[in-house]
């Protein structure tokens, strides 16, 4: 019985978002159950509270930037202090007598989805859903250090191609992220041109392959997974034409996926053996599909999912259990997601892998009840190596233990762990009692001893947030 | 100079598990902080300082050195082609190849024969993924897929036990440090902080408590201490160091070189550094003589700058090479940028590098030159550059680099002369 409730109680952390006060009598029996019950219910958070919601808002919203900021360089100089509006709520934490000005658009922006996405995390009971949302934008990121554009997107980015399918099918969430304004600028697609097409021979521009290829490599197939360099450069100019509608509004509403078939490169392209007939858009979205479809991706993206949330080298009967999931149900995320769960080399295993910053960030805000403010989380993710929506590559943030057990890595974690100590120690609870609220069965002696021991309420919580039983999952 | 190119396996297996090696013993935790200072090196043999840079991305190596009195370079290059005069004139090297004007710099260590520059050079590696190319250059695995262990750290396991270098480690540079220094071998690890330092008591108490609940978090714990006593030593705590830019910016790149020339530069401090600069995939508007590009190459350029200053005292023995997975298309794209190429450049800077030369077995760059009709073609083996550099300056045979350090590049040998 001892045993089972720890392994409990480390099965929500593995899957889960951690404890807050309160949860470990609302959990009840089997936290299985409880996440089962989320795939059932197709149960993701979404990010709310937000000025400007949907693409279309956000970029014709950014567009204005622009061509203000354009204005205003290019206009005498008094007009400088025009950008800066002043801020309704100093939102931003200043103490200063007056509240310190909003920062412009794109910085405002980016804050107030970060701040969104941190509280959308504080609220379900166990949280299977929010994690693999988080997973999944990993899989499929973008970056804001590209520009502006792709940081007024990033949210809006995760909230319309990402969570809405996270139960649901993989291939729609190809076709949703590949469409997408801030994937098709972050690697680039909105630039590339046909050779052939109409623009490509007026301008003598030509084709990018970077999303083509890492579609293949790293969104579907795998860098194993049987593609050429030949495959690249074909899918390259079958996706041309997969665009964004600009501020003149001729593609579309203004901020918009576009097709533009001034410059999609005409004729039929062979992908993997197979031709593909000019069919405009629709002939990038048969390819997207077959990639969902291929046996490759299934292998490839069971794997990762696997070893994110398991071990780095995860049981091999998990990992078929989850790619035959995916063939019989053809990508069905919702089951393979179950899958995962109900899998006893998922669940049974003592916790191989800490939890990555972001991770570690929700659960400590979940455990001292801290409210989501921009400037500490951002600090503390900056400081930790995992800014949100900010990995320096299109491979994401790494998943393997190796790249986050590292020794500025654990120090970066307790100059994190000992400020936040000293800022929730006034309101937190007696430290041991928080202990046992947060951690349950899964708190050592040694761990006990160690906070109840402390010379200091916020060396206590320090001490907590540091645990091995609270860094691990 | 032979072609020493391999065609690579392209063995993609499953991902094993990385061990480290673990420390047991709570009482062992802070048994450093008691060690006497030895010195580090028998009188007469060199004490050296070895600092690989990682570029991200795939450095256009036809932009950083172009190849100017090439009749094709300019053609292929179109708008982002550097020209020999005006005023944003590349700067001259050997007549044919010159130097970006972003690194004036790196110009003038060429200039005091500090500085030697590697063209079409690429490991064996010959598709074009990122990930799969910078874990070949960093694992020193002739394939992708082996990625427990880096070859800095091979090496170090490989030298005599009790040897100064092996007793200090590797320093790791960043919170995720490169792949090239993992494994077995103690690695240090140092980032310019961003939040003030967490107390000593805690830590002190945190190391007890994984001592005895997780050695994992113990040893990682150790190393980390270890490598703040040498920070403090150095008068690099506080805010002085505190983090600006990042590695993908020119500023944060030069802040970064400085904290690891002070750190390998100090007398207790790690002899061996490997470090990463971010942002060189410039797939789009790439620029020319000024860009993003350019941009990029003035910050590694004051990197350059930095490590001379800060390894001063020891400059003499040092070897800074910086490599990258692997170069651009020769052509430009259609969007004004390169997409994945082959080959690439590699600078070697340093006291003891025999420098103020190119050195290239040149391929040319008629199409029919070109790799898959499309890249520079390599000519010369990054991982005869690297067994040159380390068989100079540590003294490590060919047999132990063609079995731990490189496994299974038995063809491939040392490039001799690399080192003064």
């Amino acid at each position: 019985m001892a045993r089972d409730s720890r392994l409990n109680i480390l099965g929500l952390q593995r899957f889960g978002l951690g404890l807050r006060p309160g949860d470990l009598a609302a959990i009840g029996g089997d936290a299985r159950d409880l996440f089962l019950d989320e795939a059932k219910r197709r149960s993701v958070p979404v990010p709310i509270g937000l000025d400007l919601v949907g693409q279309a808002q956000i970029g014709s919203a950014f567009y204005a930037f622009q061509d203000k900021e354009k204005a205003e360089r290019e206009a005498p100089r008094p007009a400088m202090q025009a950008a800066m509006i002043p801020a309704p709520g100093g939102m931003n934490g200043g103490e200063g007598a007056s509240a310190p000005p909003e920062p412009p658009l794109p910085q405002r922006i980016y804050r107030d989805e970060v701040a969104a996405r941190m509280r959308a995390g504080l609220e379900p009971l166990a949280g299977f859903g929010e994690r693999l949302a988080q997973f999944w934008s990993n899989h499929f990121c973008v970056s804001v250090s590209q520009g502006n554009f792709v940081r007024v997107l990033a949210g809006a980015y995760e909230r319309e191609a990402i969570r809405p399918h996270v139960f649901g099918r993989f291939e729609d969430m190809l076709l949703a992220v590949e469409s997408h304004p801030a994937m098709l600028i972050y690697l680039d697609n909105q630039q590339s041109i046909g050779p052939n097409s109409p623009a490509g021979k007026r301008r003598g521009r030509g084709l990018n392959e970077n999303l083509a290829r890492e579609i293949m490599e790293l969104h579907t197939l795998g860098v194993s997974g049987g593609y050429s360099q030949a495959d690249v450069t074909s899918l390259a100019r079958i996706i041309t034409g997969w665009t964004i509608a600009g501020r003149d509004g001729r593609l579309g509403f203004p901020g918009v996926f576009a097709f533009n078939a001034g410059v999609h490169e005409p004729g039929v392209h062979p992908l993997l053996g197979k031709d593909y007939e000019e069919a405009g858009a629709e002939q990038g979205r048969l390819a997207l599909l077959d990639l969902a479809r291929h046996p490759a991706t299934a292998r490839h993206v069971a794997l990762k999912l696997a070893r994110h949330f398991v071990a780095d080298d995860p049981p091999s009967a998990l990992v078929s259990q989850l790619v035959e999931t995916w063939r019989r149900t053809e990508g069905d995320l919702a089951a393979v997601s179950a899958a995962l769960i109900q899998s006893n080399e998922a669940w049974g295993t003592e916790a191989a892998k800490l939890r990555q910053p972001q991770e570690l960030l929700l659960a400590m805000l979940r455990a001292l009840g801290r409210k989501p403010e921009f400037g500490p989380i951002a600090g503390a993710l900056a400081t930790m190596g995992q800014p949100l929506w900010q990995p320096s590559g299109p491979n994401g943030f790494p998943g393997n233990n190796d790249a986050w057990a590292t020794p500025e890595g654990i120090k970066t974690r307790i100059d994190v762990a000992a400020v936040w100590g000293r800022q929730a120690a006034g309101a937190a609870s007696d430290p041991r009692a928080l202990l046992e609220a947060v951690l349950g069965p899964l708190a050592s002696a040694e761990t006990k001893q160690a906070v109840a021991r402390a010379e200091s309420k916020p060396q206590a919580i320090a001490l907590l947030l540091m645990s091995p039983e609270f860094q691990r999952r | 100079m032979s072609d020493a190119i391999r065609d690579d396996d392209d063995d993609c297996e499953a991902m094993t598990p990385s061990r480290r090696s673990v420390l047991g013993a709570a009482s062992a935790l802070f048994a450093w902080s008691f060690m006497p200072k030895f010195a580090h090196a028998a009188a007469g043999s060199r004490d050296a300082r070895f600092i690989t840079v990682v570029l991200r991305g795939a450095l256009d190596g036809l932009t950083a050195v172009p190849p100017i009195g090439d009749p094709n370079y300019a053609d292929l290059r179109q708008d982002i082609a550097l020209q020999r005069d005006g005023a944003d004139a590349a700067l001259p090297l050997d007549g044919f190849f010159h130097l970006h004007p972003a690194m004036p710099n790196l110009a003038r260590l060429y200039g005091q024969g500090y500085a030697a520059i590697v063209h079409a050079a690429a490991t064996g590696y010959r598709e074009r993924s990122h990930f799969d190319g910078q874990d070949v250059l960093e694992s020193g695995q002739q394939g992708p897929g082996r990625v427990d262990s880096g070859w800095l750290n091979r090496m170090i396991a490989a030298l005599p036990a009790g040897e100064a270098i092996a007793r200090h480690g590797v320093l790791g540079v960043g919170v995720v440090p490169p792949l090239i220094v993992r494994g077995q071998a103690p690695v240090l690890g140092w980032a310019p902080p961003v939040m003030p330092r967490a107390g000593d008591d805690l830590i002190q108490r945190l190391g007890d408590l994984y001592g005895q609940r997780d050695p994992m978090l113990a040893n990682v714990l150790a190393r980390a201490i270890e490598t703040e006593t040498i920070v403090l030593g150095q008068g690099m705590g506080g805010d002085r160091m505190r983090a600006r830019g990042g590695p993908g910016n020119p500023q944060g790149m030069v802040q970064i070189a400085e904290g690891a020339a002070r750190l390998v530069g100090a007398d207790d401090g790690p002899r061996i550094a490997a470090l990463a600069f971010e942002g060189w995939d410039t797939h789009a508007n790439e620029g020319g003589a000024k860009g993003r590009l350019a941009g990029l190459l003035g910050g590694l350029d004051g990197a350059f700058n930095v490590f001379e200053t800060g390894l001063k005292r020891v400059w003499k023995d040092t070897v800074v090479m910086v490599v990258t997975e692997f170069g651009r298309t020769a052509r430009v794209n259609g969007t004004v940028g390169t997409d994945h190429g082959t080959g690439t450049v590699a600078f070697l800077v340093g006291g003891a590098v025999r420098g103020g030369r190119v050195i290239a077995d040149w391929p040319g760059l008629k199409p029919e030159q070109l790799w898959e009709q499309r890249d520079l073609r390599p000519t010369t083996d990054i991982r005869a550059v690297a067994k040159g550099v380390v068989t100079d300056l540590f003294g490590l045979s060919g047999p132990v680099l063609a079995e731990k350090v490189f496994p299974g590049t038995g063809d491939i040998a040392p490039m001799p002369g690399l080192v003064v």
